[in-house]
């Protein structure tokens, strides 16, 4: 069971991957629906067993790296964070293999598509269950390949391509961070195994390096790495384009599972962050920033997908903000939610997508919800659950995080609060602007789109219909175990607080205005949007010309990838063909092809010499022989 | 004798050898000739191969001693003996030059048109020399080998390379013999003080601390010039680029480590201050050729220049892992060795893929390779991750050794080590996105041919190789444990200091 759930999906992609060719798409694509249902079952009875069943475990595979005193195996750890991590990974992309089939039907190269979407479950799976960092980065990097793959699927596109490098290459400078912090850890606790670095962190609080506490900076190395997973500000820049791959690949990769596997790992590494409060605040500075910016983007962008992806930027910030407040638990259970709504709401945009013959531009959509009923109605579970509107999903995760930043009593967690209210409240904003825009309204699309509009096959409803299931009663069933009463015996441990740490707690002391504040922002914001696009349509484009400015910084995403590309990329280009052009071809090429220019002229100089005239030979011989003699009588003159 | 019961190590240093000879008889027609020395050639490579199985098999790798050893007098009035063996450092490189070169003359069964009798011998003779380097166990015989090295590789490069093959030739000849010529002049002072060419005689006695720095600099020109380090690698790019597919991958693959290996073998041991109070210096260069090599990667224009250069700059990791002096550091350079003359070697092969078909290295000339070439384009991809150090492929786990060890001499070293990582991807990913994404655009890449038999034939082994290198590194690992271990305490013991400069970072 415990190795079926990590290994099945991986069966499924090798099948599918390699013998696709074979058996065709049809029994490529089943192959991997039947091993992912079987990872499902498999991870769901896990994360039961574990989480509920009170049984951790640990199954060792074998040793990977042992070189002097640096042992690293491979193991599956099952513990309730990871088995939380596993039921929702197996569980959800079983869903998306599943409404994939119907959205790549016509796709040429399907067993390529599922196979990768197989593979990278097995990389999330691996990556969950590590028990030590070295693995943990294996399925980090792993997931990052996938992804890569994913993002470039339809490698004839351009756009396609340049955005999958751009996913790695950025996401590798937060790993560079990563694997800096890894080999930190490993010369301060001499171990890379969970186990022990969590059994060592107090022998080491007052340890130094660099100046400053070795632990704060490990936490902070392992942070950079998270922000370049979970596109966090300064390193989000990928999440956006990578949108380029095919809808059912940003439900699963870009909003469910890898993004979050930054939180994933801040709350694993919780023992060690609980001992590095500098490095939690900017946790805590990053995540709400995160939320608040990406949360304004969204409100501006046209489209659909893009929309989301920034919702998704925005939404991990909160994650991280509630984890840079020490409640792990909180993230973790907003992770949980996120995962079925985000999902849900990508999906039902690909189903919008799919329905508008690949149209992605909600400004040339409008008046289809009486075409596309079902993914109207998902779609408006989906936004509800992610304005946090009461007895769905996101209302539960949503207010207890903006409830342990008012609860932490820090600057840092009063400006979480702040800049998370602000973001709830636009986080509203945009899902009702899209939802309007994409459903309601005149039909913006030309006749032939609209004739074809259609509703989305039963093999993608049955996984919305689930997902919006999910969507609404996640929330209030998992709650109680999550960050109710029953915390302590749900997580056993596998979450650490420090014992000052009393966050899960004082959050239910906050003031009675607190809990009702994102629910009322909430409100405020999908009013605002039904005034600017239902009842007033003309005064968003004359709001955008009167704030010209501020509508064009916030329409090019804050500049950050003009930013970027003038700092950091048109440089490192113009950087190595100078490196190139002068560094190696002249001056070090120059050096030694300078000399073997300087050894020929002198060869021919020397043949030169010898013309067989006498004449020029006795010249040579006087000439020497003055030089010989002056050399001799300086030599005794001195 | 030894645990194979026969002088092991010479059969195979010497029977390719003998299969060059054999080859160099052969008389006839033209196509006759050819085919028979690409037979003969295959076989003798194979067999060889073969052999040295027995080395994967019987080698005890709990022990750090020479195995296998074989000793003959030579001119034992100058202390100089026929010496051989293998330890965990060098046992598993000899595996390596006996499993390419097979590969390389797979590689070269069609491509090479002209002069194949010649060709193969060369070839042959290659391997007789990099074996023989590998188990040398006494410096003259160690220096022979390494200047038989040049030879054919020369000929290989100046006969059937490309355009400019005579100036790329010269270059490497030159480059190589110039650093080559110091090393000899210190291994004749050594035998000068000392009175005999043993290495571990050599080692025994020791050199005074105020030689170390110049012997130490001697020897460095020799094995800079081959690893290569920065500034000294520009003969490299032009050897590969203008050299026969089969001779950048034996280049890449074998050549390269000579100098690494030389590093372990003789620098260390020999010379343990020189090596330590050196070693910011190689760090620099190191860190320079990690940066500044991968950057020009990113301008390149030429597939194979850009291999190269990415060849240059996971070197630098090698040199930098080796200078650390920890285990991790040791183990992790032998290890990326090892990797990278797999994964290396593997990306020069998927470059004489398409340039068998294309008769271009220009990566403008191509774009959307995938869409025609789908299991080439699944080699390709996995040996491009590899050379990115992607977890789970060999070369990450010498790269994550490295920078884990020289996390433990500076973070900013180890930074300097980890900036590989964002720009191999950016300069690999590139390259792949030009050549097997995009839309197929020209006729001549919609006319392409996936993989033949023979490719896939050659290709397979190298993909098991990086793969189980990757997920499973413990089988090679352990071969050089034992060794490394001692070789990091034997330097320790030499320094003396290495306690005190332990202490020093930690208090730090």
């Amino acid at each position: 069971m415990y190795v079926g759930a990590v290994f099945f999906p991986l069966l499924g992609a090798c099948i599918s991957g390699f013998l696709g060719r074979w058996t065709g798409p049809v029994a490529a694509r089943w192959t991997t629906v039947v091993c992912m249902a079987l990872a499902a079952v498999c991870g769901v009875t896990a994360f039961i067993a574990v989480a509920f069943g009170h049984e951790p475990t640990t199954v060792p595979i074998t040793t990977w790296i042992a070189a002097g005193g640096l042992e690293v195996s491979w193991a599956l750890r099952y513990d309730t964070l990871s088995a939380v991590m596993v039921g929702m990974v197996t569980f959800i992309s079983f869903l998306i293999h599943l409404y994939s089939v119907g959205y790549m039907a016509h796709d040429p190269t399907q067993p390529r598509f599922f196979a990768y979407l197989s593979l990278f479950t097995f990389m999330m799976l691996m990556l969950v269950t590590a028990d030590n960092l070295v693995q943990l980065f294996f399925g980090w990097e792993g997931v990052g390949l996938a992804s890569y793959l994913l993002i470039g699927y339809w490698y004839e596109r351009e756009s396609a391509n340049a955005a999958a490098l751009k996913a790695f290459v950025v996401n590798r400078v937060g790993d560079l961070c990563f694997m800096l912090g890894v080999a930190l850890t490993f010369w301060t606790f001499g171990s890379l195994e969970f186990a022990s670095i969590f059994g060592a962190v107090d022998q080491h609080l007052s340890d130094r390096f660099l100046g400053v506490p070795v632990l704060e900076l490990i936490a902070v190395l392992l942070f950079l790495g998270a922000c370049g997973k979970s596109a966090q500000i300064g390193l989000h820049t990928w999440l956006p384009d990578a949108m380029e791959g095919p809808t059912p690949v940003s439900a699963l990769i870009h909003a469910a599972t890898m993004v979050t596997a930054g939180v994933f790992l801040v709350a694993r590494m919780s023992p060690l962050f609980e001992y590095a409060p500098n490095a939690l605040a900017i946790v805590t500075v990053v995540g709400a920033v995160t939320a608040f910016f990406a949360a304004t983007v969204g409100c501006v962008q046209n489209d659909i997908k893009r929309i989301i992806a920034y919702s998704t930027c925005s939404q991990l910030g909160y994650m991280f903000f509630a984890a840079g407040v020490g409640a792990y638990q909180v993230a973790m259970f907003h992770l949980f939610t996120h995962a079925f709504f985000k999902a849900l709401l990508f999906l039902g945009a690909g189903s919008v997508i799919h329905a508008m013959s690949d149209e992605q531009d909600i400004r040339k959509m409008g008046g289809i919800w009486t075409k596309i009923p079902v993914t109207y109605a998902v779609m408006w579970v989906g936004s509800l659950a992610l304005a946090g509107i009461p007895i769905f999903a996101g209302y539960y995760s949503k207010d207890a995080i903006l409830e342990v930043a008012f609860a932490s009593h820090s600057a840092t967690g009063m400006l979480a609060f702040a800049l998370g209210l602000a973001a709830a409240f636009l986080t509203a904003f945009y899902s009702w602007r899209l939802l309007i825009l994409v459903f309601h309204g005149e039909p913006r699309a030309d006749h032939e789109v609209m004739e074809h509009v259609h509703e989305s096959p039963l093999v993608m409803l049955v996984p919305l219909l689930v997902l919006a299931a999910g969507a609404v009663v996640t929330g209030y069933l998992f709650s109680p175990f999550f960050i109710g009463e029953a915390w302590q015996a749900f997580w056993a441990g596998s979450i650490h607080n420090a014992p000052d740490n009393h966050i899960l707690h004082d959050m239910h002391e906050v003031p009675a205005w607190v809990p009702l504040a994102p629910t009322v922002a909430g409100i405020a914001g999908i009013a605002l949007a039904y005034i600017l696009y239902m009842f007033a349509p003309g005064v968003p484009a004359r709001l955008a010309a009167s704030f010209r400015g501020l509508y064009l910084f916030l329409l090019n995403k804050w500049y950050f990838d003009e930013l970027y590309s003038a700092v950091f990329v048109r440089p490192t280009l113009a950087l190595s063909r100078l490196a190139f052009r002068v560094g190696d071809q002249r001056i070090i090429d120059g050096v030694p092809n300078g000399a073997a220019v300087l050894a020929v002229d002198a060869a021919r100089g020397a043949a030169r010499i010898q013309s067989g005239r006498v004449a020029n030979y006795a010249f040579t011989m006087i000439i020497g022989l003055v030089l010989f003699v002056s050399l001799i009588f300086l030599g005794t003159a001195r | 004798m030894n645990a194979a019961g026969f002088p092991i190590l010479s059969l195979i240093t010497f029977l390719p050898l003998a299969g060059a000879l054999v080859i160099a008889f052969v008389r006839g027609e033209e196509q006759v000739v050819a085919s028979n020395a690409r037979w003969t050639a295959l076989w003798t490579s194979l067999i060889t191969f073969g052999l040295s199985l027995i080395l994967w098999f019987r080698f005890d790798r709990s022990s750090p001693e020479m195995q296998f050893v074989e000793r003959l007098e030579w001119l034992p009035d100058y202390g100089v003996a026929y010496g051989m063996g293998v330890d965990g450092l060098s046992v598993l490189f000899v595996l390596l030059c006996t499993l390419l070169t097979p590969l390389c003359i797979l590689a070269s069964w069609d491509s090479v048109e002209v002069r194949v009798r010649e060709y193969m011998a060369a070839f042959l003779v290659l391997e007789a020399a990099m074996v023989g380097f590998f188990c040398a166990t006494d410096l003259l015989l160690f220096f022979l080998f390494f200047e038989m090295v040049l030879i054919p590789m020369f000929l290989i490069i100046g006969i059937w390379g490309g355009e400019r093959r005579v100036y790329a030739a010269f270059k490497f000849f030159l480059y190589t013999l110039a650093g080559s010529l110091l090393m000899l002049l210190a291994i004749i002072f050594l035998w000068y003080r000392v009175g005999t060419t043993d290495i571990a005689a050599l080692v025994e006695a020791g050199v005074e601390p105020r030689f170390q720095i110049w012997l130490f600099l001697a020897f460095f020109a020799a094995f800079a010039v081959k690893v290569p380090m920065w500034p000294v690698h520009t003969w490299l790019p032009d050897a590969h680029v203008e050299a026969p597919t089969a001779g950048s991958v034996i280049l890449a693959g074998v050549l390269l480590k000579l100098g690494g290996y030389g590093f372990v073998r003789l620098s260390l041991p020999l010379f343990p201050q020189a090596s330590a109070e050196l070693a910011p210096l190689i760090f620099a260069l190191s860190v320079i050729a990690i940066v500044y090599t991968s950057y020009v990667a990113l301008a390149q224009e030429d597939m194979k220049k850009l291999i190269a250069y990415s060849s240059v700059a996971h070197m630098g990791i090698v040199t930098l892992g080796i200078f650390t002096f920890n285990h991790q550091g040791l183990s992790g350079a032998v290890f990326q060795m090892l990797a990278h003359g797999i994964v290396s070697s593997a990306l020069f092969l998927c470059v004489g893929v398409l340039y068998n078909r294309i008769h271009s290295r220009d990566i403008a000339r191509y774009g959307g390779v995938a869409k025609v070439m789908p299991a080439f384009a699944v080699v390709f991809m996995l040996f491009s991750m590899a050379n990115v150090a992607l977890p789970g492929t060999a070369n990450f786990v010498g790269e994550f050794l490295v920078i884990v060890s020289a996390m433990r001499v500076s973070f900013w070293l180890a930074f300097g080590a980890a900036l590989g990582m964002i720009l191999s991807a950016a300069y690999m990913l590139w390259l792949y996105w030009r050549v097997a994404f995009g839309r197929v655009t020209r006729d001549s890449i919609r006319a392409l041919l996936d993989m033949s038999p023979r490719e896939y034939a050659t290709f397979a082994p190298l993909v098991l190789l990086v793969l189980w290198m990757g997920i499973y590194p413990q089988s090679f690992l352990s071969f050089f444990e034992a060794s490394v271990a001692s070789l990091v305490e034997q330097h320790e013991a030499a320094v003396g200091g290495g306690a005190r400069r332990l202490a020093e970072i930690l208090a730090r």
